[in-house]
């Protein structure tokens, strides 16, 4: 290197490609980044689910697959709804004051409907899936139960609003995912016309 | 001290970085005279570079196998964000590896990088050039398109040229009867891991370059001349004048690239090839089969020599002996001087017409033979073995003949006879035209006593070489 | 000497240009792939006329949103009951059946333009014409012995070949003549050679039984597939030029700086 060198234009002119060159390495970088998301494939796979619900008798629970998930349609008996009020202080969360559901299923039922429920069928334990127990003081669940769900992987316990029994493994009530009703007798799970 | 000194003097004192630093980039003493030539040697590893990365990154999305592996490109390219552009980052960055590394190797041959004492430094070269071969092929089976499937199956069938081994050597590659399922995957395996031992090579191959120097243009030895600190005169520092250099070369180079890249992805079906937008169908063979344009001219020679006793194994033997004797440059040169700017004047033309007949084979790799088109190339590989074979005799400065330009000389006079034989003896080229044929035998005749005999009566000379570099 | 050398060098390109195979002259599809009104009613040609057979199963049903369609016209207009908007454009026929019926089962034409080119598919699609000898009654000039029935029919209608003789010695046709009385008798003018071939070659078409459209209108049909055909083909294709610019641009200004450096350390060498 020279004497009498213009140090600054050089470092001048050695910023300016380094901030043009770091720009165009950024805007590189982007689509390798990018291409992590999911695919159009995996969104489609995921898309909303239809079901059906005209056959879906009173205590009747229909499972479908969305995103890979069990998600839980129940008919709930007036009983049910009844004895939901009841159970309130054996209840981690009665309130639903966690953010495990839409706003529409923040109330006492946990639904949009009463008489409906919708549910992601996994534990909020360590995500394995409870059984359906809706009958009233089996001998394994003990005289109490009054109908909801069984997780038997650690012992978990639900009731029929998904909501969890205080002292079990499990921290949080069931997830609602976002749903709506296209009529009457469908269900559109996975699509809430963005209202939460 | 400054935090920063703080820092590089705690790394230093447990790895060798300012020293590396100093003597591979501040303190690396290049020739001043790098003129044009000298921009491919970055640019390749550039390539290199964006070849792995879009590679690893093709390899999250691809599907390895003959029932997925054409939907999954597909895939790629509308269901995966951005997956358009990495593939054809990747398919461009493959014809561009080799462009790159065509013009990387005549620079070498150009100013006699290939020298002494910079022979392993082509060596390690020609070893990189062979592996990007190997690698460029399986990952040409990848896409399992028309071309890759046929592609595939013509190059190996060559195997089964070969004597005795070469049914069972065919069937052991491909892992069954046909290019299949099982040869998908481990050619996919294959192309993953050979980059890696191409970078491998490519720090070998540097290396070899800085233990003895760079060449330049004028293929001065710059460090037979240093001032009184030891730094040679013609000499500077690598960094920061050809990093600040090679930084200009990379943007102009990613111009092109990115030309390419987003206005002309497919080059007219040279970059991507139509016939692969089909996928591979084993009963239904395409019209015409071609390897890519960057093993044409091989594929050329390989066509051009006809088959005797029974067996093609001699056009197989023919394109294996065309990528070995760039092994063999090193020795084959004898000129005193290294660039061509001072070797005697046979050598330039030589070079010259190599270039002009790899173009030309690789053209007539590409077309569909004719008779008249495998004349051309049959003359043009005589030509194509000549530039190497005949070079200790046009190089040669002595009347001192070794025993190995002996035994060259002969194998030329010998091929040259015999192509000659064949053509007019042998009816080898009876479904040609007469004027083709004439024309044909003129050149070969005319270029073997202009290359071969006149240099062996006559020596050249080279020009003295300057003590300092020109520029 | 040398220039001896390098003239007959020189000619060798020359000599390479021997006919290759026989090429077929296309027509000009000249789309303008930016047209979404020409994708539109492109879509809906393909899918009345082609889907059946041919599927579409490298690209999703929702993918026409993007040159206009809402999803509820995809829906209703275009799409089969049981399909969902995210589902790849598959058909309904068993690849078994398809070559019991047609005896190769229809190819997927997804990537069609690009395997083989817009003025390909669009010629061809202008190209059948009757032929008793083929099993659905019509034959193809871009595509010998093709067999697709011509699905367009009502549109275009039905053309005729109307043929040429030619007289072919190793391939280089001599003579081309109107009926094969005619080819006969110059080959016995000219020396009755085994060497001589005659090869009936069709010339041009004409129409033999009208469709409802007339050329005009039916070329803009085919021009209007041929341009959904070749979006679907690359749908990204008119992106990624818009985003070349950009780079390019940039690249410009990058280059800009880097050789004014490169320039301004250069300084200390000369």
């Amino acid at each position: 290197m020279s004497e009498g060198a213009d140090l600054k234009k050089r470092r001048f002119l050695t910023a300016t490609t380094s901030v043009i060159g770091a720009v165009g390495v950024v805007g590189v970088a982007v689509p390798f980044i990018a291409s992590w998301q999911p695919s159009t494939k995996a969104k489609a796979a995921g898309a909303p689910v239809e079901a059906d619900i005209s056959k879906l008798g009173p205590g009747e629970l229909l499972r479908v697959k969305w995103r890979g998930k069990p998600v839980w349609i129940l008919r709930r008996t007036e009983k049910n709804l009844e004895d939901l009020k009841t159970l309130d202080p054996k209840l981690a969360d009665p309130a639903s004051d966690m953010p495990q559901q839409p706003d529409y299923a923040r109330n006492p039922h946990r639904s949009r409907k009463p008489e409906i429920w919708v549910a992601v069928g996994i534990c909020t334990h360590l995500g394995c899936s409870p059984t359906f127990r809706p009958e009233v003081a089996p001998e394994d669940l003990g005289p109490a139960w009054v109908g909801g769900f069984y997780c038997a992987c650690h012992g978990s316990r639900f009731d029929l609003a998904g909501r969890v029994y205080s002292g079990v493994p499990a921290p949080t009530n069931l997830v609602i995912p976002p749903y709506q009703f296209v009529d009457d007798n469908t269900i559109l799970v996975g699509d809430d016309g963005g209202a939460a | 001290m400054s935090t920063m000194q703080n820092l590089v003097n705690w790394i230093d004192d447990r790895f060798p970085m300012t020293k590396v630093w100093n003597e591979h980039l501040a303190q690396y003493y290049a020739p001043r005279n790098f003129n044009f030539w000298y921009f491919f040697g970055s640019l390749a590893l550039l390539v290199l570079v964006n070849q792995i990365l879009t590679g690893v990154w093709l390899a999250m999305m691809y599907k390895p196998s003959a029932a997925d592996a054409f939907a999954s490109i597909e895939y790629i390219m509308r269901d995966v964000e951005w997956g358009w552009l990495i593939r054809y980052m990747h398919s461009t960055g493959a014809s561009a590896f080799f462009i790159v590394i065509y013009l990387h190797m005549f620079r070498g041959i150009l100013y006699g990088s290939h020298k002494n004492p910079r022979e392993m430094v082509w060596l390690f070269g020609v070893v990189i050039y062979v592996v990007m071969m190997a690698t460029a092929f399986m990952g040409y089976l990848l896409p399992w398109g028309q071309m890759s499937f046929w592609g595939a199956q013509v190059i190996v069938n060559l195997f089964q040229a070969i004597p005795l081994v070469g049914e069972e050597l065919s069937v052991w590659i491909r892992g069954d009867y046909v290019i299949s399922d099982a040869t998908l995957n481990r050619f996919f395996a294959l192309h993953f891991l050979l980059p890696f031992i191409l970078a491998a090579l490519v720090f070998l191959h540097i290396v070899a370059l800085h233990k003895v120097g760079s060449n330049n243009p004028d293929g001065v030895e710059i460090k037979k001349n240093k001032d009184e600190n030891g730094i040679p005169k013609d000499g500077i520092p690598f960094h920061p004048y050809y990093t600040v250099k090679d930084i200009v070369g990379v943007v102009v180079f990613l111009m092109f690239f990115a030309g390419i890249i987003f206005f002309w992805p497919e080059a007219n079906g040279y970059f991507i090839e139509k016939p692969n937008f089909e996928p591979a169908n084993p009963l239904k063979t395409p019209e015409h089969i071609a390897p890519v344009w960057y093993f044409t001219p091989f594929y050329a020679i390989l066509r051009a020599v006809p088959s005797f006793a029974g067996t093609q194994v001699w056009g197989v033997i023919a394109m294996g002996v065309s990528i070995v004797a760039f092994f063999l440059l090193p020795w084959l040169d004898k000129s005193n001087a290294k660039s061509h700017r001072y070797k005697g004047p046979l050598f330039k033309y030589a070079l010259a017409i190599f270039v002009v007949t790899f173009a030309i084979l690789g053209y007539l790799g590409v077309v569909s033979a004719t008779a008249d088109r495998t004349l051309v190339a049959q003359m043009l590989t005589l030509i194509y073995f000549g530039f190497f074979f005949l070079m200790p005799a046009y190089t040669r400065e002595t009347s001192d003949k070794t025993t190995m330009t002996k035994i060259y000389f002969i194998v030329m006079a010998i091929a040259t006879i015999a192509t000659l034989y064949y053509w007019w003896l042998f009816d080898g080229g009876a479904d040609g035209s007469m004027l083709v044929k004439l024309i044909v035998t003129a050149i070969s005749a005319g270029h073997f006593l202009i290359f071969g005999v006149k240099p062996w009566l006559k020596p050249e000379q080279s020009k003295p070489v300057p003590e300092r570099v020109t520029g | 000497m040398k220039k001896l050398i390098i003239a007959l060098i020189m000619m060798v390109p020359g000599m390479l240009h021997a006919a290759g195979g026989g090429n077929i002259h296309l027509e000009s599809a000249g789309i303008n792939l930016d047209n979404d009104a020409a994708k539109q009613r492109g879509a809906k040609y393909f899918v009345n006329y082609c889907l059946n057979c041919h599927s579409l199963q490298y690209e999703r049903w929702q993918r026409m949103q993007e040159f206009g369609l809402s999803l509820d016209d995809i829906r209703e207009k275009l799409m089969p009951a049981s399909a969902k908007p995210g589902d790849l454009m598959k058909i309904a026929m068993k690849p078994d059946d398809a070559k019991a019926w047609f005896g190769n089962p229809a190819p997927d034409l997804t990537l069609e333009t690009r395997l083989r080119g817009e003025d390909w598919v669009y010629t061809y699609l202008k190209s059948f014409y009757l032929d008793d000898t083929r099993p659905f009654g019509v034959n193809n000039t871009v595509f010998d012995k093709v067999g697709m029935p011509h699905v367009l029919w009502e549109l275009q209608g039905f053309n005729k070949p109307v043929y040429r003789f030619d007289v072919a010695r190793s391939g280089h046709v001599e003579q081309s003549f109107e009926s094969e009385a005619e080819a006969e008798a110059w080959i016995k003018e000219h020396g009755g050679d085994a060497e001589f071939k005659v090869n009936r070659v069709v010339d041009h078409l004409q129409t033999a039984v009208p469709g409802q459209l007339d050329e005009a209108e039916y070329d803009k049909v085919v021009r209007d597939i041929v341009t959904f055909m070749a979006y679907m083909a690359e749908p990204v294709k008119l992106e990624r030029q818009r985003l070349g610019i950009w780079v390019l641009l940039f690249l410009a200004v990058l280059f800009v700086s880097a050789y004014l450096l490169k320039k301004e350390y250069w300084k200390d060498i000369h």
